[in-house]
């Protein structure tokens, strides 16, 4: 029997061991692949995922970055019942034993917490199936209407896909077409008496219906209203735009709490470890050093760094949490938060000056200074590439009688304006699918309006 | 054969193991890389800095392609967050890495800095060209016209045993083995065959004359305008001829022959004279080639300030040659003054055209006009050898 083979002998017990100290998870499907597949796993965030150029040029970042030596994969897990997990057939036993206890913490989280148990409840369980199944289909459309048209939409649906409403369903019905009655409106006992005021405009008896404006108010999810109120759109073409949409629901829960997620899964792999007395001495040395390797907040040769790891950062405030509010306490918290509530509330100032966190201001030039402590600003520094899924936020204001699509950029929000250029890219690329004109507006520099067209 | 009843999974070859699909789509990438590359070739190819004779290929750098994504303008000063040993006030300079934190949006589509370098062949780029700019394909004066060819063009693991390439198959096998000095025992997938596509092939013999007006007037840009242009109606003439000769002549107030890589080079003082030039083409034409077996070109690049004393020389030279070409061109490179062929020289070819001889010319003021001057003189040949 190979070594891969002989981490499979652990399983079973590292799972009973979790399951012994409060875990509850779904079960997990494990198989060992060659780092090639893990590689591609990472770049397309899926096992099997629709095929698109741009994921060619992130793979062909990853094998630079691979050869470099900077990343190394030992794991990927997906959510669902089962969940999947894929483990780099290059770790050793001692590493895949931590990747197994590892992987429990993320079946585990994914399983109790709330965004988690949200998303999956409306993308399904099968994520992985499903995304495949995307695949076939758009395989599909390229065979019947060729690459040219196929990429066209993808161009399209992808660059817009960290812009969905989350908020809202994922299977969410139009817009009702006329607006609301205002009489429906006079229930309450104040509404009762205005209109005894006016008794002309209670009794006319014309039922006059207005038809809402679409978008009856600004809309974020730009997949959807693409989808369901392009004027033109084709049904292959919709179906390409939900399937985007669908997996971003997916990754949006991943994206949101990745601090928490991974400093779950590091604190529990760290914990069963200890507490697993039948992994053999060795093996256990090795794995608490691969541990410390993954955590560790600052590259070995470096007194600085200019990031956070968040397996370091997640880990170090499990840790505390534990201490302070117990086992229960903690699995409280990792079933209400996502990473804004989970860092608001609990990077303490004592815990961010035990780990050396700082805050700093860096300039296009590349200078770099560290400022003033303010625990407010720490968190927001964190945070801030977060926000609405990490993109700006835009949306769909109205559609012209012409058809004429208006985004509008919200700067109030964002504090600045869009890059033009790249705004621009991305109204060409919409515009080809939406096939009536479309205009954004944003801020340029000077902070005055101004407006993007295409074509 | 009997059926086992259980497949080891760790030597079951999974999909895969057999297929990337990160390799598929990058693939793609390149494929869209090379199309827009393709459709700028002529500006792309058209700065002189690319070509390189002797390689028969020309490199192209680009950068990778980016999927744009709604992101927010740069600021000046951007907030991040850090870990480690830093006390408010200190301060670090980051050269390497002259951008925010944070602003790797969602899958890193940051990186712009690696580059590609891509080569294409120049046949391959001069096929597109001409199909791309529908240039005509030129018929010749005297001979056959064109003929199709076998020619050999990379390997493949199936073949006839004719074309078994063995130097590669040996490789191959060394690559297999890792270890050249044992005994050499082939496998089939060993087995390379060299593989043979089917090019047009120009059939008969032709030479073409550059001519270029060396004088004190010519700038350095201004003969690297010529060269490119001369480079590419060299490609051209080669899609229509299998045996193309090139003949360098520079000129002043005298003319000389030069070989090719000395013939750029060269630059001289004084007064220009085109007659001289001429006449040495006229000789060489009479010592060398015989108009009725061979088809002849002349190419002639010049700023047009020919002396006007010289003027009923040069036309009587000129005439004389254009009795034996098949095409006469002339480009007037003036980077500085854009004087539209209001010289000279420029005149003496007006009044050839209008005579009905195969002539042409045109004004080079830049790289962008190359391609304008190439498809020009390739129209203008081909209307010039139908009408004759």
């Amino acid at each position: 029997m190979s070594t891969s083979d002989d981490w499979t002998n652990y399983t079973k017990r590292i799972e009973e061991l979790a399951a012994r100290s409060g875990l509850s998870f779904h079960p997990v499907e494990f198989e060992a692949v060659p780092d090639t597949f893990m590689m591609e796993i990472a770049v397309y965030g899926l096992p099997v995922r629709m095929p698109h150029w741009s994921f060619g040029v992130r793979y062909i970042y990853q094998l630079i970055q691979r050869h470099m030596g900077n990343s190394r994969l030992f794991e990927v897990v997906f959510p669902g019942n089962p969940g999947h997990a894929y483990l780099a057939s290059s770790n050793g036993l001692a590493e895949n034993i931590l990747v197994t206890a590892h992987v429990l913490g993320h079946a585990d989280f994914s399983r109790n917490n709330l965004m988690f148990k949200r998303c999956q409840g409306q993308v399904s369980e099968h994520i992985v199936e499903h995304a495949a199944n995307h695949a076939r289909q758009i395989q599909q459309a390229i065979e019947q209407h060729g690459m040219q048209r196929v990429e066209a939409v993808l161009d399209a649906a992808l660059a817009l896909e960290q812009h969905i409403d989350i908020d809202q369903a994922l299977r969410r019905e139009r817009y009702p077409e006329y607006a609301p009655d205002p009489k429906t409106l006079a229930d309450d006992s104040f509404r009762k008496r205005f209109a005894q005021l006016e008794p002309t405009a209670a009794s006319t008896g014309m039922e006059v219906k207005k038809r809402a404006p679409v978008p009856p108010h600004p809309e974020r999810d730009l997949l959807w209203f693409v989808a369901n109120y392009a004027p033109e759109m084709e049904s292959w073409e919709r179906d390409i735009f939900l399937a985007v949409r669908e997996e971003s629901f997916y990754f949006y829960p991943v994206f949101a709490t990745q601090i928490m997620n991974e400093g779950w899964a590091s604190y529990w792999h760290a914990r069963l470890l200890r507490e697993a007395d039948f992994v053999p001495q060795q093996a256990y040395v090795d794995a608490i050093k691969c541990h410390s390797d993954v955590v560790r907040p600052v590259a070995a040769d470096q007194q600085v760094a200019l990031h956070i790891n968040p397996y370091h950062l997640g880990f170090a405030m499990w840790e505390k949490i534990v201490e302070r509010d117990g086992l229960d306490g903690a699995r409280h918290i990792m079933e209400q938060d996502d990473d804004f509530s989970f860092i608001r509330n609990h990077l303490t100032r004592e815990l961010a000056d035990e780990l050396e966190l700082f805050r700093f201001s860096a300039r296009n030039d590349g200078h770099i200074k560290v400022l003033e402590q303010d625990l407010g600003g720490l968190h927001e520094a964190i945070l801030g590439p977060k926000y609405n899924f990490g993109a700006p936020s835009v949306s769909a204001a109205h559609v012209r009688t012409d058809g004429t699509l208006e985004l509008t950029h919200d700067n109030s929000v964002d504090g600045r304006g869009l890059d033009l250029e790249r705004s621009r890219r991305v109204l060409d690329y919409v515009q080809r699918v939406w096939r009536r004109p479309i205009v954004l507006s944003t801020v340029n520099q000077a902070g005055s309006t101004l407006e993007l067209t295409a074509p | 054969m009997p059926e086992t009843s259980e497949s080891p999974p760790s030597t079951a070859a999974k999909w895969y193991d057999l297929f990337s699909r990160g390799a598929r789509d990058w693939l793609r990438h390149d494929e869209k890389v090379r199309e827009s590359v393709r459709k700028h070739l002529p500006q792309i190819v058209s700065g002189a800095d690319v070509i390189n004779e002797s390689a028969r290929t020309v490199r192209v750098p680009v950068r990778m392609l980016e999927h744009y994504h709604f992101r927010l303008r740069r600021p000046e000063e951007q907030q991040g967050a850090g870990q480690g040993k830093a006390k408010p006030g200190d301060v670090f300079s980051d050269p390497s890495k002259q951008r925010g934190p944070g602003e790797k949006g969602q899958g890193g589509q940051d990186e712009g800095e690696v580059q590609l370098m891509l080569e294409f062949k120049i046949d391959d780029i001069v096929d597109w060209l001409w199909e791309e700019m529908q240039l005509p394909n030129l018929k010749a004066r005297v001979g056959p016209s064109e003929d199709s060819d076998w020619v050999r063009e990379g390997y493949d693991r199936r073949g006839a045993r004719s074309r078994l390439d063995r130097r590669r198959s040996f490789k191959e096998m060394v690559k297999r083995r890792g270890n050249p000095a044992a005994q050499p025992t082939f496998i089939d997938e060993d087995l390379r065959y060299r593989q043979l596509a089917r090019r047009r092939q120009p059939a008969v013999h032709a030479v073409v004359f550059f001519m270029l007006d060396v004088s004190g007037s010519m700038s350095d840009r201004d003969r690297k305008l010529a060269k490119t242009f001369f480079f590419w109606v060299v490609q051209g003439l080669r899609r229509e001829y299998r045996s193309l000769e090139t003949v360098f002549v520079a000129h002043t107030t005298e003319a000389w022959e030069f070989t090719e890589p000395e013939f750029f080079q060269v630059s001289g003082t004084g007064g220009t004279v085109s007659s001289t030039g001429f006449n040495k083409v006229r000789e060489i034409i009479s010592a060398r080639y015989n108009p009725a077996r061979c088809n002849i070109y002349l190419f002639y690049a010049s700023d047009g300030d020919n002396s006007v004393s010289d003027s009923a020389e040069s036309r009587e030279s000129l005439t004389a040659i254009t009795g034996d070409a098949c095409f006469t061109g002339y480009v007037e490179v003036s980077s500085g003054l854009s004087r539209q062929l209001a010289t000279e020289t420029g005149r003496l070819y007006a009044e050839l055209q209008t005579a009905g001889c195969a002539a042409g010319s045109y004004a080079l003021n830049d790289f962008d006009d190359v391609w304008g001057a190439v498809r020009h003189f390739f129209s203008a040949e081909a209307k010039a050898l139908d009408g004759t």
